[in-house]
């Protein structure tokens, strides 16, 4: 097990944060587990490959006009199907969120056709900086860098702004945050907007990182669904030290043996749960 | 005179008769049916059956699973390993699919009770996945690419000779006819098993657990024990139709065994559509589901996006389903648990 392999790992586990923040902020605002989830950040993917192809744009101000579009999504998404289905009841919400990956999944198939594709960054794919025992890619480093970010700014968001005491106050308990003039509908709308708007960010790096195709869906939900209970619920840099350890756990099994690699992160999220049944480092207790 | 529980009905009692009656004409099909329809029966008792045990865990049960495919895969695979590496006759080694599918179950429940609620769901999508992951790694049965059941195995299966005698067929079409009774003898045993546990104290059991926990808990219902008990029959009964179904494809890989699309978004359609929580309900589903598939599969994309949309809608505007609607109406229900008091008629002057 060289140093590289695990420097490796901890980076690609800035990719699975980035999955799974998007994830982690609406089951933390409205209790809601979006099983489309993995399937939006394919949808983002493609828009952004749209976007660069159409407009001959640099990806990452393709992303830029992308992620406005994807919070209209998510509003909208929020507004018309989810409101009407969130309740004690979390069979309706499971089950919609289920058809809608298998609508976007297939609405994918049938506009992009099944072959693979990649968004193309140019020189910036194969870049990197020789450290001695370890070389890092520049993509991965930035990927890495914006996970960071993401937490920074949610973090911020959360605890800094009104929008986050909404959130807040929402997630704690939305009769009485109606009672102060807050719309919990409303609210949810935008914590799904935002959501997607970092699901932008995730789409963009999965997108110039490796190649992707309309049922890799669902394999990113589970990652990033793995790295958000690691972490332990509501807690963002817990959701970081998961995406890591998944990360780690993924590059590690692959060194021993190619087919492995998938196996392995599965195995560190059951072997987790198996000793930390509430995470790393729980915070809601829910 | 004392005041009477009921749950039956005159509709259940004419439902009765007609099950009687359909399940004996079903008996008698394969003297006069072509090998087609043969083949579309036991697609329908089969996934009729998949969508019952799916209907048991998130209907009655409340837990939510979209990895039922990992023991329609198991079940599968226990056959095929069975048959293959021990030459075993593959109608006797199907309890074997539905034994694996259990013990598999065990660490699966074990994991997955540790997730709350609404997780619950990917927790089980997990298990399915590393299943799949590792039987992909089992070289005895093909592993990643997969496998058919050898030739010989599937003509001297137990039974085949006679069928084929006594319809005057071929082996092939006798295999098909073979597993039609088989899928139908287990469709009956599993509306039927299911029915009597729901009619049962455990049944009420469940139903309590399902509409309120703490209030079950209060009176003394051991929640966690009837979601183990509901966890591992399902999955038992899914092993056993997953073993079945390959055990008439004859063909086997690790992608279309734990298929996703296959084993759990058709039944969850099948069970949504017809309506969640009755027995009536994936009874409607699958015919309904039957006539889609039949008509618009060949659309491919187009028509899972269609399938998808309509549960959606389904479960937006109608979730209880279609059965639902007419039993909303209708006040009719086959299957009736509802228990209903009684009294006696007050004689008049008192």
């Amino acid at each position: 097990m060289s140093l590289d392999t695990i420097v490796q790992g901890i980076l690609l586990g800035g990719l699975y944060t980035l999955f799974a923040a998007g994830l982690s902020l609406v089951f933390g605002i409205m209790r809601l587990v979006n099983l489309a989830h993995g399937d939006l950040i394919v949808l983002a993917a493609y828009l952004v490959l749209t976007l660069v192809g159409m407009l001959g744009l640099n990806p990452f101000l393709a992303a830029l006009i992308a992620a406005p579009l994807m919070f209209a999504l998510g509003w909208g998404l929020q507004r018309l199907v989810l409101n009407r289905v969130l309740g004690p009841d979390i069979l309706p919400p499971l089950l919609v969120t289920f058809g809608l990956s298998i609508v976007v999944q297939n609405g994918l198939l049938m506009g992009f056709t099944a072959d693979s594709q990649r968004i193309s960054a140019g020189a910036l794919e194969t870049a990197s900086i020789d450290l001695g025992p370890v070389t890092l890619g520049i993509m991965p480093l930035l990927t890495f860098a914006s996970a960071i970010a993401v937490i920074l700014v949610l973090n911020w968001i959360f605890y800094r702004t009104a929008l986050g005491r909404a959130f807040r106050a929402t997630s704690d308990d939305p009769v009485t945050a109606s009672l102060m003039g807050i719309r919990p509908k409303a609210i949810f709308a935008q914590a799904t907007g935002l959501a997607l708007v970092i699901v932008t960010i995730a789409a963009l790096y999965l997108g110039m990182r490796a190649n992707f195709d309309p049922t890799i869906g669902p394999a990113r939900l589970i990652y990033a669904f793995e790295a958000v209970i690691i972490g332990g619920l509501g807690s963002l840099w817990g959701t970081l030290a998961g995406g890591i350890i998944i990360g780690v756990a993924q590059t590690l099994g692959a060194a021993v043996n190619p087919e492995w690699q998938i196996l392995a992160g599965h195995v560190a999220f059951l072997a987790v749960l198996l000793v930390r049944p509430r995470g790393l480092f729980p915070r809601a207790y829910d | 005179m004392r005041p009477t529980v009921t749950t039956r009905t005159r509709a259940s009692g004419i439902a009765a008769v007609v099950a009687v009656l359909l399940i004996a004409a079903g008996l008698a099909l394969p003297a006069v049916a072509d090998r087609g329809l043969i083949k579309d029966l036991f697609f329908i008792l089969t996934m009729l059956t998949l969508a019952q045990y799916w209907n048991l865990l998130a209907g009655y049960g409340g837990l939510v699973s979209v990895g039922q495919q990992a023991f329609v895969g198991l079940g599968a695979y226990g056959l095929f390993g069975a048959a293959i590496t021990w030459g075993m006759d593959p109608v006797l080694a199907l309890p074997l699919g539905g034994i694996l599918a259990l013990i598999v179950a065990v660490p699966t429940a074990f994991f997955a009770f540790r997730l709350a609620g609404a997780y619950f769901a990917i927790g089980t999508w997990v298990v399915a996945e590393v299943v799949r992951l590792s039987v992909a790694q089992w070289k005895a049965v093909g592993g990643g690419t997969g496998t058919s059941l050898p030739r010989e195995v599937q003509t001297d299966m137990t039974g085949s000779a006679l069928i084929e005698a006594l319809f005057d067929v071929r082996s092939a079409a006798a295999q098909d006819i073979l597993a039609y009774w088989l899928a139908l003898a287990l469709a009956v045993m599993t509306i039927g098993g299911i029915y009597l546990l729901l009619r049962s104290k455990s049944g009420l059991a469940l139903a309590a657990v399902r509409d309120n926990a703490e209030a079950a808990r209060a009176v003394g219902v051991n929640a966690k024990r009837m979601k183990w008990l509901v966890f591992l029959a399902a999955a038992f009964g899914t092993g056993l139709t997953g073993a079945l179904i390959y055990l008439q494809k004859g063909r086997i890989s690790p992608d279309a065994a734990f298929s996703v699309t296959d084993w759990t978004a058709y039944v969850i359609f099948i069970v949504v559509i017809g309506g969640i929580g009755t027995i009536e309900g994936p009874i409607l589903g699958i015919l309904v589901f039957f006539v889609l598939q039949t008509l618009f599969a060949d659309y491919g994309s187009t028509y899972l996006l269609a399938l998808g949309l309509i549960g959606i809608f389904v479960m937006l505007f109608a979730p209880r389903g279609l059965w639902g609607a007419i039993s909303d109406r209708t006040g009719v229900q086959f299957f009736p648990i509802r228990r209903r008091l009684t009294l006696p008629a007050k004689p008049p002057g008192t």
